[in-house]
């Protein structure tokens, strides 16, 4: 009799995030949403880990080869003086929130929705949007963005969405087949509008995916750049 | 030469462990953290400050922050460093690494106004075992002038990208709006630099 849980079955991911994810994880460029799959993926991959370390270091030796920007006289002074008043203050503890069954990427966001602790994928709030499908939103502060969790029943197909730029899908749980292959915990699949495809959820386990749809408006960057202080117009 | 400023800061500091006259030969990076992690030492940690300090102020101005504004992340940035310099591990990163690391967070967290979603690396729950080999991420660091030859010998249209999303907090699916290019294009280019990096500069970058 199988006694192992899917949580305990080591799998190295097949599925992997193009570059130009890792780069703009790596770098800090790639928004919050995408950055939490991105970051979601990572604890499943050791791959991806090592490729954003690498990255990392390109971001490091690209910044020793920026020009010097003369700082303003006192500036290091200034720091001192407030290295005075630090004193040996309590370093806060970090608070480990949220439940240790799902990725720490996520946990945050999860507590934030009041799942119990230890409590899992099943505890959490879904929304029923189809028979077979749950869903829960998980950022709504981003336009353009949608950022998801859907749970599909085992042997459902994954409904049908059109949005007009691209998708990453992070299978957390079970996994989903379609033409283009398995996908399984860990792995990523990409779609655009290019692409047209019917993912069907595996048989005989709900799957739990996080999906980052990424349809930026035009005007989102501009206009979040007037109210944001700290830009020069 | 990295004093300047620095000595001028330091006069009421005794020690002159670090200074030119001395003839020692300069302390490392590395080295210099070390000391702020073990003794809380400010001669070393004003020797950061020097090296690091106009560069990083160029990282946020290049964001399009005002001068006031980019000494002030200047000036928090090396806080982190002052505050957490136990955290850091030349096992797992080159000291620049580590400093551009928390410059991002910074722009992410001020500018930005978002929340840096990362993995807990102590986390038991953590999958793979393919982590970088320490050496590797290590070398890589400090191979920075042959890396900045690398982007360097890109061809134009490949390092422009690699500079915007390093440098202007552009991901590749904005640059490829604001260009007006296919998003495709942008990838592929973006997947080409990474692959002529790594050819260039061998398995460490
Ligand atoms: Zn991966």
């Amino acid at each position: 009799m199988m006694t192992g849980t899917m949580e305990h079955t080591a799998r190295t991911p097949q599925h992997h995030p193009d570059s130009e994810f890792l780069m703009d994880y790596a770098g800090g460029a790639l928004r919050e949403p995408l950055a939490v799959l991105i970051a979601t993926h990572l604890s499943f991959c050791g791959r991806c880990r090592a490729e954003v370390a690498r990255l990392e270091a390109l971001g490091g030796s690209l910044m020793e080869g920026l020009p010097r920007e003369r700082m303003s006289a006192g500036s290091l002074g200034r720091l001192l003086r407030r290295l005075d008043r630090e004193g040996e203050e309590e370093r806060p503890m970090v608070m480990d929130r949220g439940d240790p069954a799902v990725p720490y990427p996520l946990r945050p966001y999860l507590a934030r929705l009041g799942s119990a602790r230890g409590g899992g994928w099943a505890n959490l709030p879904w929304k029923k949007r189809l028979k077979d499908v749950g869903e829960i939103t998980l950022l709504d502060s981003f336009p353009g963005f949608q950022t998801r969790l859907m749970r599909i029943a085992g042997g459902s197909a994954v409904p049908a969405h059109t949005h007009g730029g691209m998708e990453l899908t992070l299978v957390l749980e079970g996994g989903f087949s379609d033409s283009t292959g398995q996908y399984l915990p860990g792995d990523v699949a990409y779609a655009d509008d290019a692409l047209s495809h019917q993912p069907v959820a595996d048989e005989g386990h709900d799957c739990i995916c996080l999906a980052v749809t990424d349809a930026p408006l035009k005007l989102t960057g501009p206009i979040a750049r007037l109210f944001n202080p700290f830009i020069r117009s | 030469m990295l004093a300047g400023v620095a000595v001028e800061a330091l006069h009421n500091v005794n020690q002159t462990r670090y200074s030119p006259r001395a003839m020692q030969p300069q302390p490392s990076l590395t080295d210099l953290i070390s000391d702020v992690a073990n003794r809380r030492d400010r001669e070393a940690f004003a020797l950061l400050f020097d090296h690091f300090a106009p560069r990083l102020k160029s990282y946020f101005f290049k964001l399009g922050v005002s001068d006031q504004a980019a000494e002030d992340f200047v000036q928090e940035v090396m806080l982190t460093v002052w505050r957490k310099a136990e955290l850091f591990d030349s096992a797992q990163a080159g000291v620049s690494t580590w400093i551009f690391t928390i410059a991002r967070n910074k722009r992410i967290d001020a500018i930005r106004r978002e929340r840096r979603p990362e993995i807990d690396p102590e986390d038991p729950a953590i999958k793979g075992d393919e982590d970088p080999a320490p050496d590797d991420v290590v070398h890589a660091s400090q191979m920075g002038d042959r890396v900045r030859s690398a982007v360097a010998e890109l061809p134009a249209a490949q390092a422009e990208l690699v500079r915007m999303s390093y440098f202007e907090d552009k991901s590749h699916t904005v640059i490829a709006e604001e260009l007006g290019l296919p998003l495709g294009t942008v990838k592929s280019r973006i997947r080409l630099a990474v692959q002529r990096l790594r050819g260039l500069v061998g398995e460490t970058i």
